[in-house]
């Protein structure tokens, strides 16, 4: 079976400047939304208390708002089905310091009264921490860019550096405003697939990249959009294939992996196609706008090859002793 | 001749490898080395506990004030106005006398204190090294003094842990209901802080209309009666507190009440004895945590340092009392920072949402290959189930815990050793389609491809560190199964199939190249 069967190169980079621009507004607009709408923090970054129960019934929802309105340390207090009917999660902005007698065991004896339940989650983030794993959660983030973007300019080059961290800065753009638009609730999770979203984008550029790297070697072109397109369709049937067989992955887990993990997928759901489609029509063409010449390249990587021969002429005279 | 086929050999040790390493897991035998189960997956208690180490400061303060006050009626040194202030511990000698014996006896018994003098007026303060060796001391002392709470319990493999500077992380597996989370979560905040107070017998009458200040005036504290709305007026500074305690157990009252029984040390028999001996007739207070649980008059001198605490107590609670008083006092009292708890019932759904994902994606992903790529697909599917395997032995043999999110990774690691033989497939068919030889293809597509997985897997390596570097609790696990997927997708995808490859390519021929890689040319 085969998908992709052409041989001649797609022309992309003439439309590039279409597909920057559609990129740009969807850029643009997911920083607007998470400026002005924000995101919907969970309990790991705004500190709080979530408990999660499960009834034996479809769970009485509003008579639980009414108990918890009467108590004023819930004001607030969101209370939503969870997966089922019968399993509803309790939201709280407040979370108690004390370790004998905190929020859940107050919950369960309210509860109480609406019928038999089961209180199985329980998670509570003091404000301390909430503002420590927001740091440390920056911090990876910042990490792991700086970390690409070394590895890349080491194997590559700076230009191929940069494009591919402004493919990733595009595709994080996106997913982010995606969490916001669709008001998924930001916890630690959302930050790992947010980071393994890098990880993602970054593999499909580099496969792309890789491509153009040996063209440049081999292809007998001069011009970087003639070389990118030629590399882009060459890639294209394995960008897609990959793409295809993680999505259908990653959409069984959003399907069938529980409530819990919901956020998780989707997250890596919208990033996946968006991942696919920068490493197709944004990442090459920041290279050619970035004046990536080829002949340049050439002339390194001939001079590189050079200073190796002579390296290793150097040896093979120094082993048979003539130098 | 033909070469030695070195790839295929190490591709069945590594078969080899996470077959018996990943036995023990899928099993769940008793036998050999499991990956453990995060919190999330088989219900447990997550809690990061803060310490409020400037309680250790006050309570250490006290500690200076009480032996002080012991030492100069031992040595009949006359004194007044012994009091705790914020500078530390303040008194008046009467007898001038007496200065220099009672800057020896500082020196001597009080380290890690400094003396200043205003005319007859002394305070004794503790210095910045010893203020930080208290903090310190009270958080490793918290973690101890938890820990053997736990043990004494009979909990099951509990970790009690120091974080950072000022944290303690405790991490409790297999608690079936919150009410025993919750009797656990008692026991652990349990200051189990002991006092024996004497009774302001001179102002007791007047207990209930004296303002808390004017207690303080005298010395004194008003403290509650632990069932009871009763009041006491005790003298601030105790007669002894519970270091000096050896043991304590459950025993039973005359009237068949449970009660705590416990002995003091040698120094704290002595003080006691020495302190009801010169009491008799007035009343001695037991304060457990702030709250009063008796306060008997005292009949006679007390020899042998025996007490008892009586207080109507059920069973259960005397238990863990005697245990929590047993595995010591906590020097500072602890705080919850965070806390997350999972029910079993809902980590046994977790595991089973995330398994039957998993699976799902698995067969999904494998039936494809083979339907879009042929021998190759299937050959790609090997690598597959062995890289599965090798995850689990690998996270087996390091003890590595699985986690929900790591159930998410193994599942992603899926995806990402597919990818390499699909670039290698890929790249396969368009050397043939160039015209090339079979082996001669075979053996470019993977020289070619090799580049870019190496390149790609490094960097996605790159991101899963950063994880790993800054991620707590469940996200440590899904940046530890990624890597070690990324690592195993490496040995299996590329290694492996290019062995398989090697083996087989003789029988490859040009005629059916659908069969073997699912298209012509």
């Amino acid at each position: 079976m085969e998908f992709f069967r052409r041989t001649a190169p797609v022309g992309f980079m003439a439309q590039a400047k279409r597909w920057g621009l559609i990129s740009l507004i969807l850029v643009i607009s997911s920083w607007v939304l998470v400026f002005t709408k924000g995101f919907n923090y969970g309990i790991d970054f705004a500190g709080g208390t979530l408990i999660q129960v499960k009834y034996d019934k479809p769970a009485p929802i509003d008579d639980i708002r009414k108990i918890l309105q009467t108590q004023k340390a819930y004001e607030g207090a969101q209370v939503t089905h969870f997966g089922s009917e019968d399993e509803i999660v309790i939201r709280t902005k407040s979370s108690t310091g004390s370790v004998s007698n905190d929020i859940s065991d107050e919950v369960r004896k309210l509860l109480a009264p609406t019928g038999n339940l089961e209180v199985r989650r329980v998670d509570m983030v003091g404000p301390k921490i909430g503002d420590e794993l927001k740091t440390k959660g920056t911090m990876a983030l910042l990490l792991a860019i700086a970390g690409i973007l070394a590895y890349v300019s080491f194997r590559f080059e700076w230009r191929f550096a940069l494009s591919s961290v402004l493919a990733l800065i595009h595709d994080m753009s996106i997913a982010l405003g995606a969490i916001v638009l669709f008001g998924i609730e930001v916890n630690l999770d959302i930050l790992a697939a947010i980071l393994t979203l890098l990880g993602y984008s970054i593999n499909d550029t580099i496969i792309i990249f890789d491509r153009i790297r040996e063209s440049i070697r081999t292809s007998k072109a001069s011009e970087i959009a003639e070389l990118i397109d030629e590399s882009v369709t060459k890639t294209l049937s394995r960008t897609t294939l990959t793409s295809l067989t993680t999505f259908l992955v990653v959409l069984a887990l959003y399907l069938f992996g529980g409530e819990i993990i919901k956020g998780f997928s989707f997250t890596l759901l919208v990033g996946l196609i968006v991942g696919t489609y920068s490493s197709i029509f944004i990442a090459s063409p920041i290279l050619m706008w970035l004046k990536f010449s080829v002949l340049d390249f050439r002339k390194k990587e001939a001079e590189k090859l050079k200073r190796e021969k002579e390296k290793e002429r150097m040896r093979s005279m120094y082993e048979q002793g003539t130098l | 001749m033909k070469k030695f086929n070195y790839r295929v050999v190490v591709f069945i040790l590594a078969f080899a490898f996470g077959v018996i390493f990943s036995l023990p897991s899928l099993l769940q035998s008793d036998w050999g080395k499991k990956i453990t189960l995060g919190l999330d997956l088989q219900g447990g208690l997550h809690m990061v506990l803060g310490v409020k180490s400037e309680v250790a400061i006050e309570s250490r303060t006290k500690s200076i004030a009480t032996t002080v006050k012991y030492l100069l009626d031992d040595q009949e040194i006359i004194y007044d106005n012994l009091a705790i202030t914020p500078n530390g511990v303040t008194l008046e000698l009467l007898d001038s006398d007496d200065v220099t014996k009672f800057k020896a006896i500082v020196q001597k018994e009080l380290a890690g204190t400094t003396l200043a003098q205003n005319g007859m007026v002394f305070t004794i303060a503790m210095t910045p090294e010893e203020i930080e060796r208290t903090k310190q001391n009270a958080v490793s002392q918290a973690v101890e003094t938890i820990r053997s709470r736990l043990d004494l319990f009979g909990l099951a493999e509990p970790t009690v842990a120091k974080q950072g500077e000022d944290k303690i992380l405790v991490e409790i597996p297999g608690i079936k209901t919150p009410a025993d989370e919750q009797r656990i979560r008692e026991l652990i905040a349990k200051t189990a802080h002991l006092q024996m107070m004497a009774v302001d017998e001179d102002r007791a009458a007047r207990v209930s209309v004296i303002s808390e200040e004017e207690a303080a005036q005298y010395g004194d504290v008003i403290l509650g009666d632990v069932k009871t709305t009763e009041k006491y007026l005790l003298k601030e500074i105790p007669v002894l507190d519970g270091s000096m305690l050896t043991d304590a157990s459950v025993g039973y009252s005359q009237s068949n009440q449970p009660v705590i029984n416990f002995v003091l040390n040698g120094e704290g028999a002595k003080i006691f004895g020495d302190f009801s001996g010169k009491s008799v007739g007035k009343r001695m207070a037991i304060v457990l945590d702030n709250k009063v649980y008796s306060a008997p008059v005292i009949n006679e001198r007390i020899g042998g340092g025996k007490g008892q605490i009586s207080g109507n107590f059920t069973q259960q609670e005397a238990h863990d009392i005697a245990i929590a008083l047993r595995s010591g006092a906590l020097l500072a009292p602890v705080y919850i920072m965070e806390k997350r708890s999972v029910g079993p019932s809902l980590g046994a759904d977790s595991i089973e949402a995330s398994a039957k994902a998993l699976i799902l994606g698995f067969v999904v992903v494998m039936i494809f290959m083979v339907i879009y790529y042929g021998i190759a697909g299937v050959i790609a599917n090997v690598a597959l189930v062995v890289n599965l395997l090798l995850i689990i032995a690998a996270m087996a043999l390091f003890g590595a815990t699985l986690t929900l999110p790591g159930m998410a990774g193994i599942v992603l690691t899926v995806g990402m050793a597919v990818d390499a033989n699909v670039i290698i497939s890929e790249r396969i068919r368009e050397f043939l389609r160039e015209g090339k030889s079979v082996t001669k293809a075979i053996e470019d597509g993977y020289d070619n491809a090799f580049s870019s997985i190496f390149d790609a897997n490094i960097t996605t390596l790159v991101a899963a560190i950063a994880l790993y570097v800054y991620g707590t609790g469940p996200i440590k696990g899904f940046a530890l199964t990624i890597s070690i997927g990324i690592l195993a997708s490496m040995l299996t995808a590329i290694l492996g199939t290019h062995g398989i490859y090697h083996a087989l390519s003789h029988k490859i021929k040009k005629e059916n190249l659908t069969f073997w890689f699912g298209s012509k040319e």
